[in-house]
């Protein structure tokens, strides 16, 4: 490469992690006024209009609080620990496909940190690697919560692990390929692969949640049991660290589902949109624009997805530990297996979506579940 | 430009991972904690996959970080962090364990410099050189072609060592739950 | 003639790489230097709720979570023997499909054997 594409792909990349940081800051934000929204209340709304300044003073006031190491603590662990799950969230951008290509002086330029040809790989290798941040700061704590926390913590992050490897085989089988650039080409215009894939879509969103410690998998740091979890002894910018890298992984793991299953940067009608701006303004830049089209309907998909993601908090309860370890390895994990059968089944005999079929399987065995169980018991106070 | 381009050729990558992989290796044999022990061995694997890279097997790269340092070092980190280690120290006497360090560690040193000195490298032509033969693609059809029987195997070794686990891991009265 | 996969993809990283760390850094130390700094003795403590802390807190944990990250290995090396297989399935064909069902049937024999002893059993 020379130059001028060098220091390009640098803007791409620094541009992807201003805007990684940025949405990871308001979505705090986002957060308390969704929560405040569901429970008919307003939220934040003292720092400027509609609260719109108030991440910026919760930096700050992370920033001013004492930085503070418990004696018992391991010191550099301690400091390690939330620095390592930082480091964790934001390396994962670098990969994901954010747009086509860009035109610039006969050059073009994808619009992506780097493209792997084993890209689904280093997504996997960055998440198998985010449990040590949890790891060691619950344990350099040397406290019993923060050590609980990290247990439950692991143990439900490498459950979780096996299912979502599994859930992305079904997709890298019809696909053919480990790079992510290739799975979005082939969902080009609508095909995308959720069309194709819904039991792999659900239990790759299922172990994402998990993945990000979020409702209704946070048993990590679940208060009624455990204090704080694993970041009871943390305070300031560390403690900071720790939630702000929550809010960076549930962006960028809505970016990979969007990606793998919802068509990343294409979006229906495309090829029409495509040809009516390169007549309108030229090749390169109606190719640009178009790029540009692109990249904000990846955005958007993002977007929505950390909306799911505070939809879901608000409103589904938390599960018992036991619950969740069944679902991971009892119920995702068989499912996962049976989702590459049908798959593989059906690319052999040429038909695309053959795993509708579980999909019709389960919901008949949830109807005739929901027939056959006995009728809900009221209680006097629920009369 | 051409600064950056001597940064990052092949040659001065190589001797900074290789460097990097060594000081890391001595490292986690001379730490005091185990912890430390176990967070710089999962350093020497991240060099390993460098080395991987250099090598272009971007595919065995991943590998070795997902299965090395995401999986089998969490387990170690699992058993190092979880149990106690402190009073076990004392038990076994350092003299010993040192002695048959260096033993174990001159009869290995000598096998791997006469493997090495008799072991004759085939020889190597630049031209005929595929550098696509790490991809995954490749790799792929070679194992599920040539090596299935391997393949195959592997799986029974997995159920054996599922077996074991559990077998080790049975019960016994008066466990903490927690 | 198909795409040739280089080391040099792998630069970019470095960039991302660096970002990362220096944010993480900066932060670190700024946080480190203009926060205040008031110790005492109870504060140093372990948070306990109000009730002063019994004991140390490196105790030993079921052996549950050590099952659990040891089949969490045995499945892991399952998965990543999948990818190669999956990357090439139109060209293996039905042989390839065959080959992988019976992988994956001696691997779900394991795992019935696991759950029926109950190691996946929590209460």
């Amino acid at each position: 490469m020379d130059t001028a594409s060098w220091i390009i792909k640098a803007l791409i990349i620094v541009g992807v992690f201003a805007v990684t940081l940025l949405i990871a800051t308001y979505s705090t934000l986002a957060e308390r006024k969704i929560a405040g929204f569901m429970q008919d209340r307003l939220g934040p709304d003292r720092a400027g209009p509609f609260g719109v300044f108030q991440p910026l003073a919760d930096a700050v006031k992370m920033f001013f609080k004492e930085d503070f190491i418990p004696a018992q603590a391991n010191k550099w662990l301690f400091i390690a620990g939330p620095c390592l799950s930082m480091l964790t969230a934001l390396m994962t951008s670098a990969v994901i496909p954010f747009g086509d290509t860009i035109r610039y002086e006969e050059q073009t330029i994808a619009v992506q940190g780097v493209e792997l040809n084993v890209g689904i790989l280093y997504v996997f290798g960055i998440v198998s690697l985010g449990v040590y941040g949890l790891m060691i700061g619950g344990w350099a704590s040397n406290n019993k919560f923060s050590l609980l926390g990290a247990v439950r913590a692991a143990s439900q992050n490498i459950s979780y692990e096996i299912a979502l490897g599994l859930s992305i085989i079904a997709i890298i089988m019809s696909a053919g390929s480990l790079s992510l650039r290739d799975i979005v080409n082939q969902q080009h215009g609508f095909a995308w692969n959720i069309f194709y894939q819904p039991v792999g879509f659900i239990i790759f969103v299922t172990c994402a949640f998990a993945e990000c410690n979020r409702t209704p998998f946070d048993l990590p740091e679940c208060e009624t049991e455990l204090v704080g979890g694993y970041h009871t002894e943390y305070s300031s910018m560390k403690l900071g660290f720790y939630l702000f890298s929550e809010y960076i992984n549930m962006f960028i793991s809505s970016l990979v589902v969007s990606t793998l299953y919802l068509g990343g940067f294409n979006y229906p009608g495309m090829d029409w949109v495509y040809a009516k701006l390169t007549a309108l303004a030229g090749d390169t830049t109606g190719h640009n624009l178009a790029t540009l089209i692109g990249f904000l309907a990846l955005f958007f998909k993002g977007l929505f997805g950390v909306f799911f993601f505070m939809w879901v908090r608000w409103t589904v309860p938390r599960f018992r530990f036991d619950q969740l370890m069944d679902l991971g390895w009892k119920a995702l994990f068989p499912l996962a297996i049976l989702n590459i059968f049908f798959t593989g089944a059906g690319e052999m005999l040429g038909y695309h979506g053959f795993t509708w079929i579980i999909v019709g399987i389960m919901t008949i065995l949830a109807a005739t579940n929901a027939v056959k169980a006995p009728p809900r018991k009221m209680y006097p106070a629920d009369v | 430009m051409e600064f950056i381009d001597r940064i990052f050729s092949t040659q001065s990558l190589f001797w900074f991972l290789s460097f990097l992989t060594i000081l890391s290796a001595l490292m986690v044999v001379t730490s005091k904690s185990p912890v430390y022990s176990v967070l710089y061995l999962i350093l020497t694997f991240f060099c390993l996959s460098g080395h991987y890279i250099i090598l272009n097997a971007q595919f065995l790269a991943f590998v070795n970080i997902i299965v090395y340092a995401g999986a089998i070092m969490v387990l170690f980190l699992f058993v190092i962090m979880f149990l106690n280690m402190k009073e076990d120290e004392a038990e076994t006497s350092p003299t010993l364990i040192r002695t048959l360090a260096t033993g174990t560690a001159i009869v290995l040193g000598v096998t791997l410099v006469l493997a090495f000195s008799t072991v004759k490298v085939a020889a190597f032509n630049p031209m005929a050189f595929d550098s696509q033969v790490g991809m995954v693609k490749n790799l792929g059809s070679v194992l599920f072609r040539e090596y299935l029987l391997p393949f195959e195997l592997a799986s029974v070794l997995f159920l054996i060592a599922m077996v074991g686990a559990v077998m080790l891991g049975r019960r016994e009265a008066g466990d903490r739950h927690f | 003639m198909e795409k040739m996969h280089l080391p040099s993809d792998f630069l970019p990283i470095f960039i991302q790489l660096g970002l990362a760390l220096g944010f993480i850094i900066t932060t670190m130390l700024v946080t480190h230097s203009i926060g205040p700094k008031r110790n005492s003795k109870l504060k140093d403590e372990a948070f306990e709720c109000g009730i002063p802390a019994e004991g140390d807190a490196r105790t030993p944990i079921s052996v549950k979570y050590f099952l659990i990250a040891i089949l969490f290995v045995l499945f892991d090396v399952e998965v990543i023997f999948m990818y190669p297989w999956a990357v090439n399935f139109k060209s293996l064909g039905w042989a390839g499909f065959v080959e992988m069902l019976l992988f994956m049937g001696l691997l779900l024999a394991g795992f019935y054997y696991v759950i029926r002893k109950g190691v996946l059993k929590w209460e």
